[in-house]
């Protein structure tokens, strides 16, 4: 045996034995000097259940989204999706105005699905002087092509009662919760606080005829006045003077000016805080507030007040995103689809060994040991890339198994004809891989365009199942090159130094 | 020497028996839905429901209350045992899925979810549109492989073309195939399948190149000996290869088919029809196509009255 093979025989045991490691079911993963790096497999969607979302800004296609703000609503989506208690989200920006949603293991994935929808689109609209109890459906200017710049105020509302004309709080909340006013910071020069309580608005009790509830909302389109965007911070503090929380907020410097300027004009009135276009609170404007950052009063509980300022903060969605696309895989279905594709995968795996060794009998041995190679080390890589497991994936795995000993068998045939033509068994060999070698390129070469022009298929969110099948199937491709070939070739030298003699009158034992 | 080449008419014959029966199937459906197939919501965009009930349900009675729910022209689709049910319907809000299934427990008692899918209108769109640049590129890419192979051999075009045509041999056999499972178990075509049938065309191609680069090896080799002996020659030299190859691939492919996950199952049933055709047309018709050019016979297969089957491929 020439050195050169022996130092191949020994590099490819290394290969083996390391892959072998990385391939452990239970592999401890890396964990040296500080250097952490767990090693296991990644299941896809499929295999684990689960469910993926992909989400676009729902705005006219004319309409620019800018880098920012889909960056900025991406950060807020994964806010929220944190907030469900999900291992391990992801997250990500696809494209100029799409964000991808992957939770897997998701329990109920309706909930989940209105929480993205919930972090929608926050906005200060102009009432036009009306009270709007907290949940009323309204539609505002903001997004909408062709919007007037002002607020319509249709007749209805002149039926309904103004801010100077009644208290209007409903009836079931007037007896916990006052009706909430907007008041500038301290800080920022404006009135010292007032309580809620001590505003005139809040103190009456509506009658329910007298209830603005019944406002045909949905005819009305209302003004936004600024956007969630706009706000520059929020968050909750305690009164001193009352002893209750405040949602305090902040707009940025540009925002700060229109809000100055409304408030200036509408003191007494009304500035709604509205998110996805319901309703979440309508303070009451105390004072004018010139400096953008105020604080929100009412009578709220602890958590109330910093529920309202979380929805302030994470719900300030720059532009507001609808669902395109969802899959949803149920884990029971995503575990029984594991277990079957391992019994298939090993069940497909046997019967290819058995076939080999059959047919090829001690070159099919051998051909088995580099199949065994290959299957380690492609899972090794595969959990090292780490390439994300899906059901098309197992099975273009699976489907270069084929490719694999598609490689030997043209070399086999090879070997075999060129004994029949009386060369001797070294020579057989060596002709055997020398000549299947043009065949084995080509046909690899074609599966590995092939997968090239699969992958860019996949990488359209809509047709993400084949990503994974041109990703294994190429690295199955380039692993099979190698041992098909390589390894393969290093065990029959390695065969043919050790047994000496004894094999050249064998011929049976090569399947001839 | 077995003598596979001789009874070339007969190859032609037994494809031409599988692929007319898909080709009626493919222009009933174009009928039906304007598609040699159902398109699953990959291509067409809308949502797809799938639910269990405790008892079987009839389809009929499941159209009526989801349409109760205001859904325009829902498709229904019982599978299993009858308990599970399909429905297809436009793209559905989240709401209007809640409404929708507690309408249906109202009626036919414990429901469980096993599906929900929405494919909104741009993202059908979109993968419609490079489903249609990956055909492109992938015709483009096996016609240029094709060209690469063949550029020094003498008739490089008369191989170039019998590949070819054994290629769309393999692609019509597998859209017959899938076009009949359409009409018979609603088997619906998503981008698995697109995948499926490019893997296929590209595995038909080799096993095509691989009896190919036996013929032009040996052609040198054997002068004097006429051409259909050495096709013949050539193919028998191959086919152990071509066999053995096809054996394992199909082993593979029903050990999944039978013991696989379920999701992927039309996805492997493609692939192994078309891989199957792919070895017989490469043996049965690429081959037998060469010698009926060489002998000048294509005029006469093509002409009526006589007793011999058009090679369909």
């Amino acid at each position: 045996m020439r050195t050169r093979d022996l130092r191949l025989l020994i590099g490819i045991i290394v290969v083996v034995v390391f892959s072998a490691w990385v391939a452990w079911p239970n592999n401890p993963g890396i964990h040296i000097l500080g250097f952490n790096r767990d090693i296991e497999l990644r299941q896809g969607l499929d295999l684990q259940g689960g469910m993926q979302v992909l989400l676009e800004a729902d705005v006219p296609a004319t309409q620019q989204v800018t880098r920012d703000q889909i960056d900025a609503a991406r950060g807020i989506v994964e806010n929220r999706v944190n907030g469900l208690g999900v291992t391990e989200p992801n997250v990500q920006v696809v494209g100029d105005r799409r964000i991808l949603v992957e939770l897997p293991g998701i329990k109920d994935p309706d909930e989940a699905v209105a929480a993205f929808k919930g972090t929608g689109l926050l906005e200060f609209i102009d009432t036009n002087g009306v009270y709007l109890k907290p949940g009323t459906e309204v539609k505002t200017t903001f997004g909408q092509p062709g919007a007037a710049q002002t607020g319509t105020t249709p007749s209805a509302t002149a039926a309904q009662p103004t801010a100077a004309q009644a208290a209007p709080t409903t009836t079931a909340a007037a007896s916990t919760a006052t009706e909430p006013a907007l008041t500038a910071t301290p800080a920022a020069g404006g009135t010292p606080a007032a309580a809620a309580g001590s505003t005139p608005e809040a103190q009456g009790t509506a009658t329910p005829a007298a209830q603005p509830t019944a406002t045909p909302a949905s005819e009305i389109v209302y003004k936004t006045v600024l956007t969630g965007k706009d706000l520059k911070n929020a968050g909750v503090q305690i009164n001193p003077q009352t002893q209750e929380p405040n949602v305090t907020f902040e707009f940025n410097s540009d925002a700060a000016k229109t809000f100055a300027d409304f408030t200036s004009a509408n003191v007494g009135k009304y500035l709604a805080i509205v998110l996805d276009k319901k309703v979440i609170s309508c303070p009451v404007i105390n004072t004018a507030i010139p400096e953008g950052s105020g604080y929100i009063e009412g009578k709220f509980t602890l958590a109330e007040a910093k529920g309202l300022a979380v929805q302030l903060k994470y719900g300030a969605l720059p532009i507001p995103l609808k669902v395109i696309e969802r899959r949803t895989v149920g884990p029971t279905l995503g575990q029984d689809s594991v277990a079957r594709s391992l019994r298939a995968g090993i069940i497909g795996l046997i019967i290819v060994l058995l076939f080999m060794l059959i047919y090829y009998r001690l070159p099919g041995v051998l051909a088995d040991l580099a199949l065994l190679t290959y299957a380690v080390v492609t899972i090794a890589i595969f959990k090292l890339v780490p390439v994300t497991l899906t059901l098309p994936g197992i099975t273009g795995f699976l489907l270069s198994v084929g490719m694999a000993v598609d490689a030997n068998i043209l070399i086999f045939e090879r070997m075999k004809e060129e004994l029949r033509h009386g060369k001797s068994l070294g020579a057989a060999v060596e002709a055997g891989f020398d000549r299947a070698w043009t065949s084995i390129r080509d046909s690899n070469l074609s599966t590995l365009i092939n997968c090239v022009i699969l992958f860019w298929f996949g990488s359209q969110y809509g047709a993400s199942a084949v990503k994974g099948f041109a990703v294994t199937l190429f690295l199955g491709v380039v692993v099979s090159m190698f041992t098909a070939i390589t390894v393969t070739r290093t065990f029959m030298r390695a065969t043919l130094a050790a047994s000496g003699d004894s094999l050249r009158e064998k011929h049976q034992l090569l399947g001839v | 020497m077995l003598d596979i080449i001789g009874k070339r008419k007969w190859y032609f014959l037994i494809s031409a028996m599988v692929i007319i029966p898909g080709l009626v199937a493919m222009g009933i459906s174009f009928a039906r839905w304007g598609t040699p197939f159902r398109l699953s919501i990959d291509f067409t965009s809308g949502s797809l429901l799938e639910v269990q009930f405790p008892e079987k349900v009839q389809p009929l009675q499941v159209r009526e209350v989801v349409e109760s729910q205001g859904i325009v022209d829902p498709s229904i689709q019982t599978v299993g045992d009858g308990s599970t049910v399909v429905i297809r319907t436009k793209p559905m809000e989240v709401e209007v899925k809640q409404a929708v299934e507690s309408a249906l427990q109202q009626r036919f008692g414990t429901l469980t979810e096993m599906r929900f899918e929405t494919v909104g209108p741009s993202v059908g769109r979109e993968v419609t549109q490079a489903a249609t640049l990956a055909i492109i590129a992938g015709s483009l890419a096996i016609l240029g492989f094709i060209v690469f192979a063949w550029r020094k051999v003498p008739n490089s075009m008369r191989y170039g073309v019998c590949a070819t045509a054994a290629t769309l041999h393999d692609i019509l056999v597998t859209l017959g195939f899938f076009s009949i499972m359409s009409l018979l178990l609603g088997w619906e075509a998503d981008a698995l399948f697109l995948t499926a049938l490019l893997t296929v065309v590209g595995f038909s191609v080799q096993d095509t190149i691989v009896v190919f680069d036996r013929i032009r090896e040996n052609i040198p080799k054997r002068r004097g000996e006429a051409y259909e002996l050495i096709v013949n020659r050539s193919l028998l030299e191959t086919l152990h290869r071509s066999l053995a190859t096809q054996l394992n691939a199909v082993f593979v492919m029903i050990a999944i088919l039978l013991f696989g996950g379920a999701t992927i199952k039309q996805f492997v049933a493609v692939l192994l029809v078309g891989m199957i055709s792919g070895s017989y047309s490469s043996i049965f018709n690429a081959v037998p196509l060469l010698v009926v050019w060489e002998k000048g016979e294509l005029a006469n297969l093509f002409r009526p009255g006589r007793r011999q089957p058009a090679p369909t491929a």
